[in-house]
């Protein structure tokens, strides 16, 4: 079953002096249980197409369908509604709320969507020790180095098990040996729990890594490979 | 939740927030003590004119106010006084008959209040007997004088001392007697102590050749508040053409209209001071949400909604305010129940210089709980006011945007 539809995408940001053509008429699906890398360049709209497909920012044209309901006419609140129950973030740093700990940041989307507190703080020690920071889980973000804060940002965005998890660049900030753990991490995530990630990088390693690999340029599709 | 979001979020940056919270503190303390002075004040010089000489409540002939004449003087009629002591509220009805006349001792005159009194019922309202500082109090057959002591002074004249008073008495009759001085008061109020003498009504009602007569009849209230109802109970029973009946306010409209004067230069003053105050208010609250656009970003992208991220910000406004004020009342509260219990009085020089303005030297505080919640009120409309501007940000906020911008 796909968990995401998008077809024919266009982007253009005309906010600039010049219109910036991001994504030129991107057509993609993904099905469930796929671990798939978008690459390409820097600029050739990794980060736009990845916004659009999480209903963080909307198509110029084109339609995106996220577990077959259509996201793109949607309102402000529905989407954030929307993402709330049905998408995971993950961000290229500084995902995490500094004044909570890394048990509590796991255990935010939880909250949002109102879980009892023991399943809540259950679930989010149960993934604290899948990633092997169970240690930290009463610390606060800052305690600890760029490669544990994106695993507790892992844990955070399937903690509650959403349909998919976006993830832009997660490891453009760490260094080789952590961007190795997160990446074996996730593909273990991946196994264990029937998680759907899409990631956007421009690291070699990490694209040896992904299953699936849908190469951008200027805004296009221009490679799809499954291995 | 959101609380613990809220409360940690003020104590992300502790010296900022401190600064912010002592400040608003340190007005509200500023404000609630120069408020308490003012009302302090206030609730003095109404006492001090009212509760000790006026009375909260006066009976006079109609137009008697306006002219303060013998020739306005009426008939002590035993049923009227009888009437106004069964009205609910009033504790006792103090009747008096005054006018002016010259005060003479050795080669010094002065003119002089010459007031007649029943010596019990007026010790009940100005407390008079307690006020004797040299001598002894009257008594109703008396045929002697008590002197306020700065009118003494002036005259060189003691226990003892025979004064001469000569006037003008009821229908332009001659007023002289003679009297010796049995006592020597004194009043807090400069003016009351530099002219009043006290005689007894019926010596006084002799004196001024005015049988039977009265100016006022002065009241005790057992409670301020309830003037205006006594009032009417008054009025209802008395023929209007023929008496009026007066409350503290129509009684002493100038004090009235300086103290709504000071009072409003009292609040103008307050008001700049809650204005320099909301300003490092905004700017606090600025900062708090200026330097969290990523996070804001962050926590909308996962799906926090923005009335939720605008429910936070408001909790986190609400409680700096709620700590402020809290600290501000609760320094500024032990401070005036000391002052309230223990008025500050002036001594020597500066004393001399205040009371030349006819004012008491002292100061005197008020424990007047609305002086306290008002503070509260203005603290958390101004933080309400102010909190608009991050609750709007959140309100334009766009997550993809916001990390962009803040990276
Ligand atoms: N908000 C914006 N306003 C104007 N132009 C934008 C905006 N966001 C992106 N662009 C432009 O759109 C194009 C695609 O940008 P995008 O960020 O999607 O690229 P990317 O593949 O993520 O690049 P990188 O690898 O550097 O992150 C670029 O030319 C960029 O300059
Ligand atoms: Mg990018």
């Amino acid at each position: 079953m796909s968990v995401i539809k998008a077809n024919n995408i266009h982007k253009t940001y005309t906010e600039t002096a010049v219109p910036v053509h991001a994504l030129n008429g991107v057509t993609l699906s993904v099905e469930e249980g796929e671990f798939t890398a978008i690459v390409g360049p820097s600029g050739c709209g990794k980060t736009t197409l990845l916004n659009i497909l999480g209903g963080l920012d909307t198509p110029t044209e084109g339609t995106v369908e996220v577990a077959n309901t259509d996201i793109t006419g949607m309102n402000d609140n529905q989407l954030i509604n929307f993402r709330l129950q049905n998408i995971g973030f993950v961000f290229q740093a500084y995902n995490l709320i500094p004044v909570l700990t890394n048990k509590e940041n796991v255990e935010f989307i939880m909250l949002l969507q109102k879980w009892p507190r023991q399943e809540r703080e259950q679930r989010a020690m149960e993934l604290l020790a899948q990633m092997g920071i169970a240690d930290k889980a009463n610390q606060r973000p800052s305690e600890l180095s760029g490669g544990q804060q994106q695993r507790v940002a892992v844990a955070r965005a399937l903690a509650s098990k959403p349909k998919f998890i976006l993830a832009d660049e997660p490891t453009a900030n760490l260094d080789s040996k952590s961007t190795a753990n997160l990446l074996d991490m996730m593909a273990q995530l991946n196994k264990e729990e029937q998680a759907t990630f899409v990631f956007s990088t421009h690291d070699q390693r990490v694209i040896d890594k992904a299953r699936r690999v849908i190469t951008l340029e200027d805004g296009k599709i221009v490679a799809d490979i499954t291995r | 939740m959101y609380l613990t979001l809220a409360w940690r979020n003020i104590w992300r940056n502790k010296r900022r927030s401190l600064i912010t919270i002592v400040s608003i503190a340190f007005a509200v303390l500023l404000a609630c003590v120069m408020r308490s002075l003012q009302l302090g004040s206030y609730n003095r010089m109404i006492e001090n004119a009212a509760r000790f000489y006026t009375g909260y409540i006066q009976v006079h002939k109609n137009g008697y106010w306006a002219d303060k004449t013998l020739e306005n003087s009426f008939v002590n009629d035993t049923g009227l006084l009888a009437m106004i002591d069964r009205i609910a509220g009033v504790e006792v009805a103090v009747p008096r008959l005054e006018s002016f006349a010259l005060a003479s001792y050795g080669t010094k005159t002065k003119g002089a209040l010459v007031l007649g009194v029943e010596p019990e019922r007026e010790d009940l309202l100005t407390r008079a007997r307690s006020k004797v500082v040299a001598g002894a109090y009257l008594q109703a057959h008396d045929k002697a004088v008590l002197v306020a002591a700065g009118l003494a002074n002036y005259l060189k004249l003691g226990v003892g001392d025979t004064l001469v008073l000569i006037g003008q008495g009821f229908h332009g009759a001659n007023a002289a007697g003679v009297y010796p001085v049995k006592g020597i008061l004194k009043f807090p109020v400069p003016t009351q102590n530099n002219q009043t003498v006290f005689l007894p009504l019926k010596e006084a009602q002799w004196f001024y050749a005015a049988d039977n007569r009265l100016t006022s009849i002065a009241l005790v209230v057992d409670k301020a508040k309830n003037v205006d109802r006594i009032v009417a109970g008054i009025s209802a029973n008395v023929d209007p053409a023929a008496l009026e009946v007066m409350g503290w306010r129509e009684l002493m409209p100038d004090l009235v209209q300086g103290i709504e004067i000071d009072n409003i230069s009292g609040k103008v003053m307050l008001g700049v001071l809650y204005a320099v105050i909301g300003f490092g208010m905004f700017g606090t609250f600025l900062m708090m949400t200026a330097e969290r656009m990523y996070e804001f970003g962050v926590m909308m992208s996962v799906g926090m909604t923005r009335l939720r991220m605008q429910f936070v910000i408001f909790l986190e406004m609400g409680l700096m305010a709620a700590l402020a004020v809290v600290a501000g009342i609760g320094l500024s509260l032990p401070v005036l129940v000391y002052y309230h219990h223990n008025p500050i009085y002036f001594t020597g020089d500066s004393a001399r210089a205040i009371e030349s303005f006819g004012i008491e030297a002292a100061y005197f505080f008020s424990l007047e709980p609305s002086l306290f919640y008002n503070q509260a009120w203005a603290i958390f409309f101004m933080a309400f006011i102010l909190g608009f501007y991050p609750l709007l940000v959140i309100q334009r906020l766009k997550p993809v945007q916001a990390m962009r911008d803040a990276l």
